[in-house]
Formats: C-alpha cells, sequence, structure tokens
C-alpha cells in the first residue's frame, strides 16, 4: 500500500475544490477503497473522507424517492417507504453483502464497486485490460463460467457485481452526481459502462465529480429482486434479476426488468418487456417465449452457455414472484 | 467422566482478545517483512532490481538470495515443500519467494515489495494436472503401500451379476484458516527464538535446528494458540525459516504474516484427485470386486499423495480388491494434509459408486452397505479394534426416517424444489503419536500441567482438564494447563486426529504417576496428601506412544483400528436453478471413547461444514497461461457460511477402543469432514436423477442435461 494522505470534508464545495486535485479519491464506506489500495489497484495521493456531508438522507416526496450518496446500505434497506414501495430495492440491499458489509457501505460506494473478476482482483499484475489498458484479457483463456453472455468486448469479458445498481435499473432511477460547475443526472441504467473499447473507464462518473443522491420515480409496490447464487448468503449473484410488474385481473399490463451477473451492467429486457404486455402470469410457457425475445442478442462464451438458460428462468420467477 | 457440559479454560481470553496470537507478539525494534513472489509457474529468476525498493520510505534491507544462509536440505516432510525459497535460482512455483523486504512498518515492507522488479528465463507453458505423467510416489508422505491387492478383481469383475464402473474427481481446496500463518523470530546469540502459527511445536523445533544445523535445544518455539491450520501449519513453510535466516542476517527480530493471497501458495493445499471405482456385486448385493484407481496432483519437487484408497481396503468385504494410487507433478505450488485428508477425497468416489451400485441393483443404499458388512480387515485379514459402522448406519437411518424414502430418483418434490435424501458411510484411518506431559502438584493443592501441544481451537486444555480430573477426583478447574512451547514436554501435533487420545494418555499416566507418589486414592484432596508426605511440590512427566511395531503414522500392525460413521442428507434442489440447498442432515459416528462431549460434538459439526464445502462450494482453479491459483482471497473462493448449514443431529454411538490408547479415545477432528460430499452428491441424484461425479457440485452442472 502507498502512503497517502488523508483529510476529511464537511461542505459540499469544499469537497469538490479537493476532489479536483489529481490523485484525489473521496471515500465512504471504505469497504471497496480499502481493498484496491491493499491489493495496489489504486493508489491514490489523497483521501477524502465524505461521510460528514450532509447526505444521507432517504425522503419521499412529490413521487420521488430520494436517496442521499452517503446513506447506509442497512439504513435504506429498513427504511419503512423502501420496504413498502419498493421492495425490490430492499430486497436487492438485504441479499448483497454481509450484515457488517451492508452498516458500512454508502449507496454512492456500491455503484461505484468494480467488477469481481478474479484477474482484476489478483494479488500481482496479470493480464487484465481493467487494470493495465493493452495488458490484455486473462479471463478470456481461462476459466468463463462467471463471464458475461451481453455487451462483452474482445477487450474484457466482465461482470457487473452491484445487485443495487439492478433494482435501480429496473427502476428506472437516476444517478445524480456533481461536479464544481454542473449537476448531471444519469440513468442507473447507463451508470455502469460497457467495457467496448475502453475497458479503464468503469463508469460515467467524470474526475472531480461526487455522487450526491440516487432518485427512483414513483412507486413500485409489485416488485421482485431474485439473486441466484451457490453460497445461500455473503455471494455475488451468478444471475439476479429485479422485477417490477403491474398486472390486472392476472394478466401482465406492464414489466419493467434488469438482469444482473450477465453483463458490465444492469440489463434491461425491453424487447421482453414490450412482448410481455397481455401476457397470462400463471402461464410460464407464454412467459418463457415472451422473455427468448431479449436474448436472441445473447452472447455466451465457452464457459456459461448455462446463464442463458438460468437467466431466463430467473426472470419467469422473479416475475411471478413480484406479482404474488 | 466429569466432563458433560465442560466448558474451555482458553475460552474468556479468546473472546477478549487477551489471548496471544504469533503475530501479536510485542517485540522491541522488530522489522515487519515482506515477501516479494514469483509471478511465473517455472524457469529461473534471470534479475532483480530492488534499487527502488532499497530507496523506499522505512525500509532497511531488501534480502535476496545472496543474502541468506545457505540452508540444509531436508525432504517433505516434515518440510511443506522440499525446495526452500531463496536457496537457487530455479523458480518452483508461482508464488514462491524471490526476495524478502525488511521495513520499519509492515505497509512499508508491503510498498517496497511492489516496486522490486523482477525478470525470468527459460520460462515455459504450465503443465496442468490432467497432462502429465501418472507416478509411483516416493516420499514420507505415502503410507502404506501405493499398490493392494487381494484376489482376483479382474475375474470378481467378470463373474459380477451387475458392475459399475465410474470415474470422480474432486477439487483443489485451501485451508484457508482464520489466522494467517505467522512468525516472529529473533536471535539470542546462537539460539532461535521463535513465535509461530504453528500445528507443532516439535515438529518446528526439530526442523529448524536441522535447516540452520542447531542442536534442537538451541531452538526455542512458542505458540500457545492457533488460529486455526486444518493441516496448513502442520509442516514447516517458508515462513519460519525466512524469517529466521532474515533475523540472522539483520540482527533485529523480524515478524514476517503471511497475506491472505500468501496462504494460497505457501501453506499447501488439497490437490485435485481423479478416482476410478469399479464394483461388481451378486444381485442380492453382494460385493464380488472392488477397485479403486487414484491419481491426485502435486508439485514438481514434491510427491505429495492423498492416500485415496486406503479405505477402500478395509471399509467392505470382498474376495477381491485392488487398489493403486499415483501422482502427476505438476506446474503449481505445494499440496498438503487438510482436515479429512486421504478418505476426504476417497470416500466421495467410494460411496458415491457404492450408491450407484445400490440403483443398479434396486437394493436400498443402506442396505446395501449393512450386507456388505466385513468381520475381520477384508484386506489384511486383522481383527478390528473397534468397528462399529452397523449402529451408526442404524441410528442415523431410524433418526433420518430413512424407512419412509421413496426409492425412485425424482419422486419427491415440494413446489419448485426436487428434494433427495442420500446416504454414506464415514470412515478415518487411525494415527497416533507419542505425547507427553508434566503434572505438578503445589503446596495449595493447585495442579499445573505442562504440554508442548498448541490450542487450535478443538478445546485440547479442557480436555486435560477432564482427564485430570477423572484421575485424580478432582475438579477441573482446579487445573490450570500451560501449552505450546518447546520448553514443555513435547506433543507431537494438533494434526492427524490424534491429540486427544495421544496426549490424554500422557495426561493421564502423569495423574496416576503423582497420586501412586504420594500413595493416594482418587478423591483425597491432594493438598493433604502433599503435607502428610513432608513434600511442598511435586511432579510427574507421563508420556504415551502408540506399540512398537506401529507402522507409518502410529497406525495398528495388530488391529483393523479406524473410525466410522454414517451421514444422512436431505436436499432441495430448485429444478430451474440447478441451486442445491441442504435442508436436513443426521449423522452418527462411532470414535472411540468420547471425551468431551461438547468439544466432540462441536468437532463434528464443523466437520460436516468442512465437507459441505467439499461437496457444494470449494474449488480453486490453475489459470492454464498463468499457472496460478486464479482467485487468492476469500470472496472467490467460497467456504460454507452459516446460511447454507441446517441444524445438524450430530452425536455419536456408545464406543470404546482400549487397543488403541489407555483411554480408548480416537480422533473425531477429520471424521465428521467425511462422506458428507457423498451423502449430498447422492440425495442430489436422488433428488434429480443426475449423477454428479465431479466435485464441487455446481448449478451449471446440475441445471445442464445429463
Ligand atoms: C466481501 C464483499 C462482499 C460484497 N457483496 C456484495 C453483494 O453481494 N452485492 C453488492 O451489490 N455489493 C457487494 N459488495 C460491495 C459493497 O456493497 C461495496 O463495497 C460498498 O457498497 C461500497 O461502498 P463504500 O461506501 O464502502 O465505498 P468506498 O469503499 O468508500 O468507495 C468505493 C469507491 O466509490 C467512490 N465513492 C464513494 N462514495 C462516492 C460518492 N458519493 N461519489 C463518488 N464516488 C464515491 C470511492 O472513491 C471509491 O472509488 C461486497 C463487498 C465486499 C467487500
Ligand atoms: S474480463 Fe475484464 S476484468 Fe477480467 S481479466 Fe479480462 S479485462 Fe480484466
Amino acid at each position: 500500500m502507498r502512503t497517502f494522505d488523508y483529510t476529511r470534508v464537511r461542505g459540499l464545495e469544499e469537497t469538490l475544490a479537493a476532489l479536483g486535485e489529481p490523485g484525489t479519491q473521496p471515500i465512504a464506506g471504505g469497504t471497496e477503497l480499502v481493498n484496491w489500495l491493499k491489493e495496489g489497484i489504486e493508489e491514490p495521493r489523497r483521501l477524502v473522507d465524505i461521510n460528514r456531508l450532509p447526505l444521507r438522507d432517504v425522503g419521499f416526496a412529490d413521487g420521488v424517492l430520494r436517496i442521499g450518496a452517503l446513506a447506509r446500505m442497512s439504513d435504506v434497506a429498513a427504511d419503512e417507504i423502501v420496504a413498502a414501495r419498493f421492495p425490490v430495492l430492499a430486497q436487492s440491499l438485504l441479499l448483497a453483502a454481509s450484515a457488517q458489509l451492508r452498516n458500512m457501505a454508502s449507496i454512492g460506494g456500491n455503484l461505484m464497486q468494480r467488477t469481481r473478476c478474479p484477474y482484476f482482483r489478483a494479488d500481482t499484475a496479470v493480464p487484465c485490460n481493467k487494470r493495465a489498458e493493452g495488458s490484455g484479457c486473462s479471463a478470456l483463456h481461462g476459466d468463463t463460467g462467471a463471464a458475461a453472455i451481453f455487451g462483452w468486448s474482445d477487450r474484457c469479458v466482465a461482470t457487473h457485481p452491484s445487485d443495487l445498481a439492478v433494482a435501480l435499473a429496473a427502476l428506472d432511477a437516476v444517478v445524480v452526481v456533481r461536479g464544481e460547475r454542473s449537476e448531471r443526472r444519469i440513468p442507473a441504467s447507463e451508470f455502469i459502462r460497457l467495457p467496448g473499447d475502453e475497458p479503464l473507464r468503469h463508469n460515467e462518473l467524470r474526475a472531480g465529480e461526487l455522487i450526491t443522491a440516487v432518485e427512483v420515480p414513483g412507486g413500485a409496490e409489485r416488485s421482485y429482486y431474485l439473486k441466484v447464487r451457490e453460497r445461500a448468503s455473503y455471494e455475488f449473484a451468478v444471475v439476479s434479476v429485479a422485477a417490477v410488474v403491474r398486472a390486472e385481473g392476472g394478466t401482465l399490463t406492464g414489466v419493467r426488468l434488469a438482469l444482473g451477473g450477465v453483463a458490465h451492467r444492469p440489463w434491461r429486457l425491453t424487447a421482453a418487456e414490450s412482448a410481455l404486455v397481455g401476457v397470462d402470469l400463471g402461464d410460464t410457457t407464454a412467459l418463457r417465449s415472451a422473455l427468448a425475445a431479449s436474448f436472441t442478442e445473447a452472447r455466451p462464451l465457452a464457459g456459461n452457455e448455462y446463464k442463458v438458460t438460468l437467466a431466463q428462468r430467473a426472470a419467469v420467477r422473479a416475475i411471478q414472484e413480484a406479482a404474488a | 467422566m466429569t466432563t458433560e457440559g465442560l466448558v474451555r479454560p482458553d475460552g474468556p481470553a479468546k473472546l477478549t482478545g487477551a489471548a496471544r496470537y504469533a503475530a501479536d507478539v510485542p517485540a522491541e525494534s522488530a522489522l515487519a517483512a515482506a515477501l516479494v513472489s514469483a509471478t511465473v509457474p517455472n524457469g529461473r529468476l534471470a534479475e532483480l532490481d530492488a534499487a527502488e525498493a532499497r530507496d523506499c520510505p522505512g525500509v532497511a534491507a531488501v534480502l535476496t538470495r545472496a543474502d541468506l544462509p545457505t540452508l540444509a536440505e531436508l525432504p517433505s516432510p516434515p518440510l511443506g515443500y522440499p525446495a526452500l525459497p531463496l536457496q537457487a535460482e530455479e523458480i518452483h512455483y508461482e508464488g514462491e519467494p524471490i526476495a524478502i523486504v525488511l521495513a520499519e512498518t509492515l505497509e512499508q515492507a508491503q510498498y517496497a515489495a511492489s516496486r522490486v522488479r523482477a525478470t525470468y528465463t527459460g520460462v515455459r507453458e504450465p503443465i496442468a494436472f490432467g497432462e502429465a505423467e501418472d507416478v509411483v510416489p516416493h516420499s514420507g508422505h505415502v503410507l502404506g503401500g501405493t499398490d493392494e491387492e487381494k484376489g482376483d478383481a479382474g475375474a470378481g469383475l467378470a463373474e459380477a451379476h451387475v458392475t459399475v464402473t465410474a470415474t470422480y474427481t474432486t477439487a483443489d481446496r485451501h485451508h484457508s484458516p482464520i489466522e494467517p500463518s505467522a512468525t516472529l523470530a529473533w536471535w539470542e546469540g546462537e539460539q532461535l527464538v521463535l513465535h509461530s502459527s504453528v500445528q507443532s511445536v516439535a515438529v518446528a523445533q526439530q526442523t529448524m535446528a536441522a535447516l540452520f544445523s542447531l542442536p534442537p535445544e538451541h531452538v526455542r518455539v512458542v505458540c500457545p494458540f492457533t488460529g486455526g491450520g486444518f493441516g496448513a501449519k502442520g509442516y514447516v513453510w517458508p515462513h519460519l525459516p525466512l524469517a529466521a535466516a532474515a533475523a540472522k542476517v539483520s540482527g533485529r527480530p523480524v515478524r514476517l504474516v503471511m497475506t491472505r493471497a500468501q496462504m494460497f501458495t505457501l501453506s499447501g493445499h488439497q490437490p485435485a484427485t481423479r478416482q476410478t471405482v469399479s464394483l461388481g456385486a451378486t444381485r442380492d448385493g453382494r460385493l464380488t470386486a472392488l477397485r479403486h484407481d487414484s491419481v491426485n496432483a502435486s508439485g514438481r519437487a514434491v510427491d505429495y499423495l492423498e492416500n485415496t484408497t486406503h479405505s477402500s481396503t478395509w471399509l467392505y468385504a470382498s474376495p477381491a480388491i485392488e487398489t493403486r494410487m499415483r501422482v502427476q507433478r505438476v506446474d503449481r505450488p505445494g499440496p498438503t494434509p487438510m482436515r479429512a485428508p486421504h478418505e476426504g477425497p476417497g470416500m466421495f468416489a467410494l460411496e458415491s459408486a457404492m450408491d450407484e451400485l445400490a440403483y443398479e441393483l434396486g437394493i436400498d443404499p443402506v442396505e446395501l452397505r449393512l450386507r456388505n458388512e466385513p468381520d475381520v480387515d477384508p484386506m489384511t485379514g486383522l481383527p478390528f479394534s473397534s468397528r462399529r459402522l452397523v449402529e451408526c448406519l442404524r441410528e442415523g437411518a431410524e433418526r433420518f426416517g430413512w424407512a419412509e424414502r421413496s426409492p425412485e430418483p425424482r419422486s419427491m418434490r415440494e413446489g419448485n424444489d426436487l428434494v433427495g435424501w442420500g446416504v454414506a458411510a464415514a470412515t478415518m484411518d487411525t494415527f497416533r503419536a507419542p505425547s507427553s506431559a508434566k503434572v505438578r502438584i503445589g503446596a495449595d493443592g493447585r495442579i499445573v500441567v505442562e504440554t508442548g501441544m498448541q490450542e487450535i481451537g478443538t478445546g485440547l486444555p479442557a480436555m486435560v482438564q477432564a482427564v485430570v480430573a477423572e484421575t485424580l477426583g478432582c475438579d477441573p478447574g482446579d487445573v490450570e494447563v500451560r501449552h505450546g512451547d518447546s520448553g514443555f514436554p513435547p506433543h507431537a501435533g494438533t494434526m492427524g486426529s490424534m491429540s486427544a487420545m495421544g496426549l490424554g494418555s500422557a495426561v493421564q499416566a502423569a495423574a496416576r504417576e503423582v497420586l501412586a507418589k504420594l500413595d493416594g486414592r482418587q478423591g483425597q484432596p491432594l493438598a493433604g496428601l502433599l503435607a502428610e508426605s513432608g513434600l511442598t511440590e511435586l511432579e510427574a512427566e507421563g508420556r504415551w506412544s502408540p506399540e512398537e511395531d506401529a507402522l507409518a503414522a502410529g497406525r495398528s500392525a495388530r488391529y483393523s483400528m479406524h473410525t466410522y460413521g454414517a451421514i444422512f442428507a436431505e436436499v432441495r434442489v430448485d429444478a430451474d436453478f440447478g441451486v442445491v440447498r441442504l435442508s436436513r442432515a443426521v449423522t452418527r459416528y462411532a470414535a472411540g471413547r468420547i471425551l468431551n462431549p461438547l468439544a466432540a460434538h462441536s468437532q463434528l459439526t464443523g466437520g460436516f461444514a468442512w465437507g459441505y464445502g467439499q461437496a457444494l462450494l470449494e474449488h480453486s482453479d490453475v489459470d492454464p497461461v498463468l499457472g496460478r491459483f486464479v482467485s487468492k482471497n476469500l470472496a472467490g473462493y467460497l467456504l460454507p457460511a452459516n446460511a447454507d448449514l441446517p441444524d445438524l443431529d450430530a452425536a455419536f454411538v456408545e464406543d470404546d477402543d482400549r487397543f488403541a490408547n489407555p483411554l480408548g479415545a480416537k480422533g473425531i477432528g477429520e471424521l465428521g469432514a467425511v462422506g458428507v460430499a457423498a451423502a449430498i452428491a447422492n440425495a442430489v441424484f436422488h433428488a434429480t436423477g443426475r449423477r454428479v461425479r465431479n466435485l464441487p457440485i455446481r448449478l451449471a452442472t446440475v441445471l445442464s442435461e445429463p
């Protein structure tokens, strides 16, 4: 670990000014960043502790749920409005990490977390385009069981691990970020980036910007987060589904679906969402064929064909659970 | 015995953090060490550029091969890997240390270590397990013969009414103790002092003395507490000699603590195995032949053997038995025994094959095992010292409700879950080793026991109290146990499930001698007896060791001496997702006399969790190009969590083995991990009709069409 300076800030202006200095990074719960420091993934010169900024509130006003970037995962999951009106959100948080981590981990930090690809997390430098541009992708010649089936490039086949991001994508949430000069509002489904030709760019946040809040419109009483994993708790998803549905008399009238574990960002199933309208909830076969509309573009690798099957089955189950 | 509900004397110190582990021992002016590791799996070190590292803040020295003393050559065991780091230019495995950075703080040392640049020559594509030749292993890891034979297995298979032949694999696994291995070393003239996290201060002392060409009494090893080992700290791994050598060169104490990543390469692992079992049987389910071939991965310079086929020679009656074990020398760090070595991987193959045979025959799997219960050891003809497998199977089946089972695979369903039941036998070899202890009585009647044993989490101090209390008739709380110093009477090591019987027998002998010297009887107040004899203090040393004709690892030459168990598991497999969850399990074990039921029960449940990991979660992959374990951290290497494990109904059946040792006790630390994987795999077959022969059982496999 390289030695670094540490300062604590209290106000937004002060923070943005500090973040403008090269080599400076904010630290919130530290549950991700400290790992990066230890593995040499990041070597900042200065850490700015933003935990005293007034960005912890969770509130519902004018039909919008606003979650401060520094709200803790556990606090958001326990919030009464979140639990009652946005079950998918509460569930995605409660199924993530461990109780101890959720007590420390912030919402902003969660969206900033990086892939769990083991090569990216290696103790010594191994070829990985997300660590060093142009060094290659070790995962491509290794075990591709955990890799993406959508949206990967020959530069990087990793998936993004955030459960929260998947729920937010299905909820059409917006990530609010502040730079020194202006505020930007980025759709949650686009905040994390596909690797493309620039695998080093993990997300849309620009240097010097801070996430201040996440905004979620409306309510999503009939919603569900399904996380498929081999260990019963404290594990990232093999595949996950966030489903938000509307139904009348057993027939779907509106569906929003996002998948986790299949791409380096939450993967919205827009084609399937249209095809699902009018489908009978009890008709599993019809649900399956409507979902297939979004899987024609799946590009599984040698070791992860199973994710194509698993993701579709998980989506069916999530829709049915959300409607139940 | 007065041990019901006995609690650990070491408990409060552990809970409050007062218990001191090797890395916590304060040492004035100690330097922190960090290792620079090879990033290639073979070849030679061409150049090491440490200039930048030497200039980093706080750095006292960067030690390379030229700086270190040449150490004596020793085999494995007692070394974990026979080629010690920094003794040659050759790279033996990825992760091998190539330099040591010494600095004032750990962070400084680690940062400087990251600034050392190495180049290599002669690096070739790594050879993976499965790509090398099967060879007959030659090392101290071979227990008994690699090839055993009785009768004509070929003929037995040919004349069988039903045969099954299948190949099973187990995965590379890591011990992952919570406390990483660590050594704090300093020299006092020619005397070497080591605070180290080990499973045997005796092995560490003897081996370090040999490596540094010192008389053993010049080496003191201290380790009262070990934060888990599971085999990773049994033999001598690089942190010990490297810390001692660095302390010698620098003239200051050196503290070397393994990182989690280094624990994946510098403390052994359980190597992958590939095993083929063939069984032949008559229509009524009597075995006519049993053949078990096994090969495991080992390192290039070490023949570590998983003695997987041994249990196939004693578990079931068969007129013909043929076993064979080989290793492949491939590019990887050195393997070592890990909780339930040998039978752990071996019984997955045998007990899966027995299940396959039961389905082929249409005979209940419990009944099939009962029908093949032998009267004497099937291979050697020796009598059993004690064997209660039948009782384990019967009692377990009864508690589980096995009689209600519907025999057809895929015949039980609840909602989205396919429900399945599976059974497997467990057995473990009985390793035994010498032990000794001193019992001292003070004028106030206080009793102190001293032993080289280190408390590794299993509860040995409480066991020592219990044995003293039973022998002298005192209260367990009257006994103070001091442990984990090579200055105390030696104990072979907390490994191989052999501590309770060896140490317990030694303590019993010492306590009996105290009583004899005082001419006293059990239960008489000791202070009074001492005063009557006109003494202010009395001590006696007790020793125990296996009979002289005992075989390697203290195995009995006179009896077929093993422990047994039966595992019954119920799984629920999500029909759409292939996710396997364990919903219920009943286990019964026979392991001699149980000295401390509370601690023993916790060994069984912990052992079960260990087997669960083998069954459903743990696998470490070696990268085909880089020749390294891909994921060297506990976020990428999954161990079971509490949520994975249902309530277990785990218990012992009545047993007592006076042929094993005077206490009648045998080993339980590893037995609990055996058979779990087979029981779960068999239950998965019953649930789904999908036979999974490769561990761990992954959802991708269960999901795929057979
Ligand atoms: C073992 C383990 C298991 C986990 N399992 C899961 C899981 O199952 N599902 C899941 O979703 N997550 C999981 N996580 C990830 C966890 O949720 C994140 O580590 C956590 O949310 C990060 O938040 P933090 O506040 O600790 O971030 P920090 O570690 O403080 O920061 C992380 C990054 O975000 C930046 N940052 C923090 N706040 C802001 C802000 N407001 N604006 C801009 N940048 C910011 C920091 O500069 C840093 O780059 C797991 C983590 C661990 C260690
Ligand atoms: S998949 Fe991406 S993160 Fe993983 S090794 Fe390849 S480039 Fe690196």
